[in-house]
């Protein structure tokens, strides 16, 4: 099969292949989760960014 | 050859313009060194990916493709499925959340303040800050090969001239620039691949035709004769794994795949790359392009560099070696040869964006780990940490341009891109993957185990590559001025360990270490930290 004679050179050449579409279809299926809206992290955020300028005007 | 120079001024216009735009929105400290945690999943993706592959990949690894054949996608296999799927969804998130959490701007950053431990910091960024430079060096001497033979201009001049451009850009844009021009090198290098692919498989009549002839090619008696050397250490041919328990088998799978393919989870310019999105989101999105990307790449120039052999055989009745003169000027030669001239030139600033986007964030790497992990963190020093970073940053450019000077007096006939990257991706394995995982998955460990950890696999790694895997050892010279051989176990019973990388040995002595400790003291890092490290996760 594809001119390759060697069993493992063929499992892998079809493994890349594979590899790369389930990365593509996780991605996709996953898309919009994941995303950090709930308030409490929300609310962690700005004080993190807060704290973050803070050292900064302290430095 | 105006033509190329004319790109090559329009491509550094353009990549001075994204480091000017990463420089004006640098303004803190965060945003030299995360990018304020808020890039964009594409931009993340395609600077993850080309900051993973680069000219050591293509040109390197593509020319070790070009002597050893397709075995080498055992590596490509790895790098998607490891490299981007395990490392973006298993490690990536809990990596970016507990980066926030505890407050971590870089990857010994990351351990020390997990663990709660100076030493851990500072060992972390002394390891890098030393042997990084062997990375750069080799992503450096990839970059200047290709301009000395696309430009004919002597190595020395190309190395400087490369080396001063990515510096500049470094030093002005912090990882926001880094990642910026990432991202535009990163769509330069697909365009590139792709056009390469294209045209490789159909000059050869298509996909199964190429693979037919490559085969047939082996079985030819001039090309027997041509690869006696590496058919008596194992070689199979180019569509053929090589003989199991061959030097050739242990050199492709243990060093090229193992090294290369694992090494990569614990690379700290890449695990830095998770603390600058905003939410896991970006990360699932992140895998869609990062997955398509390096199977462009590494799986591209793998392909490509095996099937070289048949159009150099079929212009001068040579395999790729012989008539391109050295594994690392395989893949310059067949572009040079082989290509449209005009090809030439898109390949050529694919080739330059590889390197550049590689190299600087190793640069960006090496000052972090001297400048904010060593001096700031670990030794108390104060300072203005960017001030640092960037005289960090500086040294770390010095040491790299000599290495790679160094590098070029090597013999030809050595993978010597392809050794020096897998020998800082398996050392980095050794040293970090263990107490890596263990930051992100196990609540209870000690810091006591996770320095074991870090000692012995870095102590066996080093004893490894100066003393015993010969490959290493023969090149740096240490063991011969010490011993009088190229490897400590050569001519004994034990001849075989030289074949061996050091991964193979120092990973699991890591591992081995970090398992005692744990199980031989108790939990030192505060309840309550460890609780707020692994808040939300």
């Amino acid at each position: 099969m594809l001119g390759i004679n060697d069993p493992w050179i063929l499992l892998v050449y079809l493994l890349c292949i594979l590899s790369a579409v389930a990365c593509v279809v996780y991605g996709l299926v996953n898309w919009n989760k994941g995303a950090e809206n709930e308030p409490a992290e929300m609310k962690e955020e700005i004080k993190w960014e807060k704290e973050e300028t803070q050292i900064e005007e302290n430095l | 050859m105006l033509g190329s120079t004319i790109a090559l001024l329009v491509y550094l216009f353009i990549i001075t313009y994204l480091g000017y735009l990463g420089y004006k929105h640098t303004k803190t400290s965060a945003d030299y060194l995360v990018g304020g945690r808020q890039i964009h999943p594409l931009i993340m993706a395609l600077s993850y990916g080309s900051t993973f592959i680069s000219t050591s990949a293509i040109v390197g690894f593509g020319g070790a493709a070009g002597t050893l054949g397709m075995g080498l996608l055992w590596l490509t296999f790895l790098n998607i499925f490891v490299g981007i799927f395990v490392a973006f969804v298993i490690f990536g998130k809990r990596t970016r959340k507990m980066g926030h959490n505890i407050d971590a701007h870089t990857f010994p950053e990351l351990l020390g303040n997990r663990f709660k431990s100076k030493f851990i910091q500072g060992f972390a960024g002394i390891i890098i800050f030393l042997f990084m430079p062997i990375y750069a060096a080799a992503v450096l001497k990839g970059g200047a090969d290709f301009i000395q033979t696309h430009f004919g201009i002597a190595y020395e001049v190309s190395l400087l001239f490369f080396a001063a451009v990515v510096a500049l850009y470094v030093w002005m844009g912090g990882i926001k620039g880094v990642m910026y021009t990432d991202a535009f090198q990163g769509i330069i290098m697909f365009i590139g691949m792709t056009f390469l692919l294209i045209f490789a498989y159909s000059k050869l009549g298509g996909i199964t035709s190429a693979h037919t002839q490559l085969g047939d090619l082996f079985a030819k008696p001039e090309v027997q004769a041509q690869c006696e050397k590496i058919v008596k250490g194992g070689f199979n041919g180019w569509t053929s794994m090589p003989k199991w328990d061959s030097p050739v088998w242990w050199s492709l799978v243990t060093t090229i795949v193992m090294g290369v393919g694992i090494g990569v989870l614990a690379q700290p310019q890449l695990v830095v790359r998770f603390m600058t999105v905003k939410s896991n989101r970006e990360l699932n999105r992140a895998v869609v392009s990062g997955g398509i990307f390096i199977f462009m790449m590494t799986g591209v120039a793998f392909i490509v560099g095996s099937l070289s052999n048949i159009f150099f055989f079929n212009e001068s009745g040579n395999i790729a070696i012989a008539a391109a003169g050295g594994n690392d000027k395989i893949i310059p030669a067949f572009i040079k040869q082989f290509m449209p001239s005009w090809f030439g030139i898109i390949f050529f600033l694919s080739l330059i964006a590889a390197a550049m986007s590689t190299l600087s964030s190793q640069f960006h790497t090496m000052g972090t780990a001297i400048g904010r992990d060593v001096y700031e963190k670990t030794l108390q020093k104060k300072g203005s940490p960017i001030v640092i970073t960037k005289t960090g940053i500086l040294v770390g450019i010095v040491i790299s341009v000599v290495i790679a000077f160094l590098a070029n007096k090597l013999d030809t006939s050595m993978q010597i891109i392809a050794t020096g990257t897998a020998m800082f991706f398996g050392l980095c394995a050794a040293s970090f993957l263990p107490a890596y995982v263990s930051a992100l998955y196990i609540k209870k460990i000690s810091s006591k185990a996770i320095i074991a950890g870090m000692i012995a696999g870095f102590t066996v790694g080093i004893i490894w590559i100066f003393f015993i895997h010969e490959k290493e050892a023969s090149s740096l010279q240490l063991c011969m001025a010490l011993f009088g051989k190229t490897s400590i176990v050569k001519d004994t019973v034990f001849a075989k360990f030289a074949m061996i990388d050091p991964i193979v040995i120092a990973l699991p002595a890591s591992i081995i270490a970090t398992t005692i400790g744990a199980f031989c003291s108790k939990t030192d890092v505060p309840k309550e930290h460890v609780d707020a490290c692994f808040k939300g996760i």
